[in-house]
């Protein structure tokens, strides 16, 4: 790089890195330091306490449990999200016919691709709002109603989605009703992302393959996705995030903001209770800097463990 | 120039999580704790009068917010109409909002609003803002001569006013609004079909066959929020177990939860569940209130406010009538006290630049033209005596008869006002109860491990009542 553009290019860049440093980075260092306090919130009164709020974050019991829950959705997110939209994504791009101007996805797909993005454009709180209707637990919900309406379920025993912490497969409804939100409104974006990421990959090779006698299951897993690799990987990274909060969506959605009984509590509603009502900020703030390293250390770890050769074409 | 080719998604990624630039879940996280220094202003210098007690400067301004809740916030504009005719030289900033926390919490360490109305789900803890001195004690406020009464405003208020906003010995909270808390029923309903609204668990028993074979369900509560169905247990734990049971329950006495009355007033909210006489489903508490309306369960919980906050949706023909909470059998302790009590508070943060405008703004509050006002808009009876006097409307007036015929205490519990961890609690264990999961005595047992649990953790405050 010449000298001149290199003075032109910090010119342009000084001003949002200021602005960078002072609201984003200068309040971390700020939550770094009171996590270091007993700071309530509410006055400028702190002491300072070292790392006695993190120690007292091992034996938190409601920490573990939110902590859990958190590791359920960094599993289960992720994996159902990727593996939905991959699927969209196949066959939107490869899934359909093949003939003689080569493989295409199938009919309509060009629509499909509209309504699977949709969700994408939409806040997540408006989503949640909207889910609120779809899961209300009597015979106005759309799925209570509608089932109802067939005889599916019981008039006096509707389906109470965010108040069920019965366990299924060992984990409260309630989380797994929260899943299906995040696949949901999430499985689209990745959707598009995986198709263009296919797109890039040579149709010959597809062709290729097909004389040689693949089937689309074949072509799938022997071709799209090893070169998806890349991209999957990335994506898994971002989902691992959206995991780890998913608290906008226990906010709204969930009874006091983590119940059923702490049922669906995580990190956030936790780190949430613990600042604002119980005025013990700099404990909240040691949560917070908890996860947030956990979450550095976890991206590091997964782009490790993906590091790979590229494939160039 | 050209993008350098070994940039791929994966180095920028790498790259920028390096730079903490994608910590997504934790920046909201860590930059809701952050804070900045203090700034202290005060312009509290004007010359104190009887009409003027606390010295409120000419041209000052004084920034008030309203919580835009059940209530409303038409009210609160006519106070300010009657405190700019007194200082019509003082600039008063009014705004309105739900989330007060969000908004206020953040500035209370260093620029507050001069007046604060804390209240609704998203209110700032009154036992940290206490203890983290946060918000300044009022008691000048009380000892002031009243704005258009006789007497002081102490002398103006209900009682329960001032206690229940005092905190630790000093008078921290003006609470506005006087709610009375029981079960709700549609007058002429009950006139057509010869139902009389039962005073204890035992005559609901007896009734309620008779409710659902009109094809109503009996109760209906709001099952989102904890809180509403907490009510209705300690109502009658208190009628049950009597006034003495419930302040060695809010001092964390031990074995408070054991005392005698109170497993069989949990016992009678089990046996509701068990005995299905709840509407089916989980509302929250416009949808539950809006299912009463709509005829779809007989009785439904909840405080003074309720006319208004559904004054567009009732029904033509709907009585809307307010009776006791129930409670267990006619042997109890304190069948005739009425769960009521001062609620929505203002608060005046230790930071606020212009407290004294704050102050005689709630002197205007609490006026007798203002309550007066309060009471006529919002259809609830305000803190200041005699402020539904003048106003023509059933649902008041039987909270108005009901209070009259009430019992010499008045029901209240400081509890989940004196710690947060409680408040949780209970409120979970509460919702867990009414959904049937919980037995009356596995209630009993939780809710005392919690208090246990509580009174033995030296980082917690402690507070206590004495009466």
């Amino acid at each position: 790089m010449r000298h001149g553009v290199a003075r032109f290019v910090t010119g342009f860049l000084a001003l949002p890195v200021g602005l960078y440093l002072f609201y984003v980075v200068w309040p971390f260092l700020q939550a770094a330091g009171y996590s270091l306090t007993d700071w309530g919130g509410y006055s400028d009164r702190q002491q300072f306490v070292g790392l006695d709020n993190y120690i007292r974050l091992f034996s938190d019991e409601l920490i573990r449990k939110a902590f859990w829950h958190n590791v359920f959705f960094l599993i289960t997110v992720p994996l159902f999200t990727i593996a939905l939209a991959l699927f969209l994504a196949f066959l939107l791009n490869v899934g359909g016919r093949e003939d003689k101007a080569g493989i295409r996805g199938v009919f309509g797909s060009g629509l499909y691709k509209v309504i699977f993005f949709f969700p994408q454009v939409l806040s997540l709180v408006v989503i949640a709002v909207m889910w609120q209707q779809i899961y209300r637990a009597d015979g106005q919900g759309l799925i209570n109603g509608m089932l109802m309406k067939i005889g599916l379920v019981n008039q006096d025993d509707p389906i109470t989605f965010m108040y069920d912490p019965e366990p299924f497969l060992g984990v409260p409804a309630v989380l797994w009703w929260l899943l299906l939100i995040a696949v949901w409104s999430g499985a689209g974006f990745y959707m598009v992302l995986f198709s263009a990421a296919m797109q890039s990959i040579p149709k010959d090779i597809y062709e290729a393959a097909i004389l040689d006698g693949a089937g689309r299951f074949h072509t799938f897993f022997r071709i799209t996705l090893p070169l998806l690799r890349d991209t999957v990987s990335v994506a898994w990274v971002y989902l691992g995030f959206i995991a780890l909060d998913m608290y906008a969506l226990v906010f709204v959605m969930t009874p006091s903001q983590g119940g059923p009984n702490h049922a669906s509590e995580i990190f956030a509603s936790v780190l949430n209770f613990t600042a604002f009502q119980k005025g013990q900020f700099g404990y909240a703030c040691a949560m917070g800097v908890a996860l947030a390293i956990f979450t550095i250390l976890l991206a590091a770890a997964q782009l490790r463990i993906t590091r790979r050769e590229r494939i160039e074409y | 120039m050209s993008v350098s080719p070994d940039l791929n998604r994966r180095t920028l990624l790498r790259r920028a999580a390096a730079a903490g630039l994608l910590v997504t879940p934790a920046v909201g996280l860590l930059s809701a704790c952050a804070g900045s220094t203090p700034n202290e202003s005060d312009n509290n210098a004007g010359e104190k009068s009887n009409d003027n007690p606390f010295g409120l400067q000419d041209g000052s301004a004084v920034k008030v917010v309203i919580f835009n809740g059940g209530l409303g916030d038409a009210w609160a504009k006519e106070d300010q109409a009657i405190f700019s005719a007194k200082h019509p030289n003082v600039t008063v900033n009014m705004s309105s909002t739900q989330k007060i926390k969000t908004e206020e919490q953040p500035k209370m360490a260093t620029q507050p609003s001069d007046l604060i109305m804390n209240s609704g789900a998203d209110l700032m803890d009154l036992s940290t803002l206490v203890n983290e001195g946060a918000i300044e004690p009022l008691d000048d406020l009380l000892a002031a001569p009243a704005w258009d009464s006789e007497g002081t405003v102490a002398d103006s208020l209900l009682p329960g006013t001032v206690s229940d906003g005092t905190f630790q010995g000093k008078f921290f909270v003006v609470y506005v609004a006087f709610t009375v808390w029981g079960n709700w029923y549609n007058g002429a309903l009950f006139d057509r079909e010869g139902w009389a609204p039962p005073k204890t668990f035992d005559e609901f028993f007896t009734l309620a066959p008779q409710i659902k074979a009109k094809g109503i369900a009996p109760y209906v509560y709001d099952a989102v929020h904890g809180y509403y169905p907490r009510w209705a247990l300690m109502a009658s734990i208190w009628k049950s177990a009597g006034k003495q049971a419930v302040v060695d329950i809010d001092n964390l006495k031990e074995n408070a939860w054991r005392a005698e009355g109170i497993l069989p007033a949990l016992e009678a909210w089990e046996k509701l569940v068990k005995d299905k006489l709840v509407l089916p489903g989980k509302l929250d508490h416009t949808q539950s209130q809006q299912a009463w309306l709509d005829g779809k369960a007989a009785f439904i919980q909840v405080g003074t406010w309720l006319k208004n906050e559904m004054a567009a949706t009732i029904p033509p023909g709907f009585e809307m009538k307010l009776s006791d909470y129930w409670g267990v059998t006619a042997a109890d302790k304190a069948p005739k006290d009425v769960f009521a009590g001062a609620g929505e508070g203002f608060v005046v943060p230790s930071k606020a630049p212009n407290k004294a405008a704050a102050k005689e703004f709630l002197r205007a509050v609490v006026s007798k033209a203002g309550s007066a006002k309060f009471a006529e808009l919002t259809k609830s009876l305000a803190s200041t005596k005699g402020s539904g006097d003048n106003v023509q409307d059933p649902a008041l007036a039987t909270a108005n008869e009901l209070m009259k015929n009430a019992g010499s205490d008045l029901i209240s519990v400081k509890l989940w006002d004196f710690y947060a961890d409680l408040d949780k609690e209970s409120q979970n264990l509460s919702q867990e109860l009414m959904a049937g999961r919980l037995t009356a005595a596995q209630f009993v047992d939780k809710m005392q491990a919690a208090a246990d649990k509580v009174a033995k953790d030296s980082s917690i405050t402690k507070q206590t009542r004495n009466a």
